[in-house]
């Protein structure tokens, strides 16, 4: 199967400061992979790579399409939810037109069921409609932008750290809809995560970034069992 | 004290010429609110470019030279045009500094306010003119007050204006847009909006909102290249009275300052009366910043950390 997201040699910079250094990696269609890390190893950088928000050399495929020149909204309309750090929220705005940005891209008339199908996975957002999305907890925004990614319909999902700052019961319930989105409907997860043993239960596959390279990278169990990963980032 | 003296049907015939100048404040405002929220920038040409397009209508409906069109036809294709320069001004002036600090932009915006100046006085000559009002100025009578209908058009215009951009704003998707691309840039464009537009859309509809009020103003005073410069300032007090970032505080504001203004230059005409007006302006904008520089809808932040 082709991959659906393919990076090539990614590099980019802040200033003097390297962030990403020949980062390659690929996704195939329906499938999950986790970027672990620690701070700063250049996991946010390349969703942000992704979604052309940072000067980055390099090439990135995404459904055949060479994305790396498209401007971020151009990429979002080819079907790449993108969920950044902060979740995005806009929090002036209603739970309902965050919601209804989601869809902004497409015709409204297949609305009303996508919002069924959100207030099926997220039952409390339904509760929240007319509320500035600024005065939800932390993982009621962060359900909300998700369910404002589905509403995008995306082929791809990227998700940078949805964990931080969250329950770990909410962080347990936003990761089973996570992997029953993949399951059910075959949508592809690119997630960040600094908490590796959530990561990889959920994604099949795991790339390992250290200062902007990729060190390991393989299938999820493989990289459970292999020792250096072991002892860096799952703490056993 | 003076105010006791006065009969209540003087003091409400003040108030409603007032709502009338302050329907002319509130909607340059309201342009200078719409931009700045969308990009953190306050747009000092924003009166220059409603004399522009003030200037444009009287070609229109006046000038021998022009075509000589009947008002209301002039007033809609002034307001497209002006929209369609508000959005070219966006795309050419401000959207390569985009990024750039807000005194760089800032500093585009003034030198634009006197580009647009001289241009205005290049093209058609810097004497004053008449502008032809849409509406009569004979006087009404309702129970003890007298007003214009000129007074009333103006806030009914003012009223329409505000009709349409709540509409606008609410219930089209790309109302959504714009307020979406005001919160939040970058969350927008990874949802697909098309930030770049948004804004230049914010520009044009601020754009129309100062030709609304040049033509609103021009009828009042005379058509000259300078004629927005003190109701800019005005709509500045206005527009920190209601709060920057507030478009229904601008309203509120511009009609309050309209009456207040009314009512202190008639009953305190040594200190506020004729040309003593501008300082009451400078006043309001002064003791808001001083004691609630929020302004009276302004944001105060809702969030849960």
């Amino acid at each position: 199967m082709a991959a659906l997201l393919e990076l090539e040699q990614v590099s980019a910079r802040y200033g003097p400061i390297r962030a990403l250094h020949d980062v390659s990696f690929s996704l195939e269609e329906g499938s999950t992979l986790a970027l672990l890390g620690a701070n700063g190893a250049g996991k946010t950088t390349t969703l942000r790579a992704i979604s052309n928000l940072v000067r980055k050399t390099g090439e990135i495929t995404f459904a055949g399409n060479r994305i790396s020149h498209r401007p971020a909204e151009g990429i979002a309309r080819l079907g790449v939810a993108h969920v950044p750090q902060g979740r995005g929220i806009l929090g002036e705005l209603t739970v309902e037109e965050n919601l209804r940005l989601g869809a902004y891209t497409r015709r409204e008339r297949s609305l009303v069921s996508d919002l069924e199908g959100v207030y099926a996975h997220f039952p409390r957002l339904e509760e929240r409609l007319g509320q500035p999305a600024g005065t939800l907890s932390g993982g009621e925004q962060q359900m909300l932008a998700l369910g404002r990614a589905l509403l995008q319909r995306p082929r791809l999902l990227m998700l940078d750290e949805p964990s931080l700052g969250l329950a770990p019961l909410v962080v347990r319930e936003i990761f089973g809809v996570l992997g029953r989105l993949n399951r059910e409907e075959g949508l592809a997860v690119l997630v960040v995560e600094q908490d590796a043993t959530v990561a990889l239960r959920t994604c099949a596959y795991a790339c390992v970034l250290e200062v902007g390279r990729v060190v390991v990278s393989g299938p999820s169990d493989e990289l459970r069992e292999d020792e250096s990963v072991r002892r860096a980032y799952l703490g056993y | 004290m003076v105010l006791l003296a006065a009969s209540w049907s003087d003091v409400a015939q003040q108030v409603v010429s007032g709502l009338a100048t302050g329907s002319i404040y509130a909607s340059l405002a309201l342009g200078i609110v719409i931009i700045y929220r969308s990009t953190g920038v306050i747009n000092f040409a924003q009166g220059e470019m409603a004399t522009f397009s003030t200037f444009i209508a009287w070609w229109l409906i006046e000038d021998p030279n022009g075509p000589e069109w009947p008002f209301w036809g002039a007033f809609v294709v002034t307001l497209v045009v002006s929209f369609a320069g508000g959005v070219l001004v966006e795309r050419v002036l401000i959207r390569p500094v985009e990024g750039a600090p807000v005194l760089t932009i800032v500093m585009i915006t003034l030198g634009l306010a006197i580009a647009l100046n001289g241009l205005v006085s290049w093209i058609w000559g810097a004497e004053t003119r008449s502008f032809p009002g849409a509406f009569s100025t004979r006087p009404v009578h309702v129970v003890s007050v007298t007003f214009s209908i000129q007074d009333a058009g103006f806030v009914a215009i003012l009223l329409a204006a505000v009709a349409c951009l709540y509409v606008f704003f609410r219930y089209t998707k790309t109302g959504l847009g714009l307020r979406a691309a005001a919160a939040g840039r970058e969350a927008s464009r990874l949802l697909g909006v098309r930030v770049g537009w948004m804004l230049a859309l914010g520009w044009g509809i601020a754009a129309m909102l100062g030709a609304l009020s040049g033509i609103m103003t021009a009828p009042t005073a005379f058509l000259d290249p300078n004629m927005m410069q003190g109701v800019l300032l005005y709509a500045f007090a206005a527009a920190v009275l209601g709060g920057l970032d507030s478009p229904i505080g601008a309203v509120v504001g511009g009609l309050v300052l309209g009456v207040l203004l009314n009512l202190l230059g008639t009953y305190v005409p040594h200190w506020f009366g004729g040309q003593m007006r501008l300082v009451g302006g400078l006043l309001v904008i002064f003791t808001v910043l001083l004691v609630r520089p929020q302004g009276l809808f302004g944001r105060v932040a809702v969030r849960r950390v």
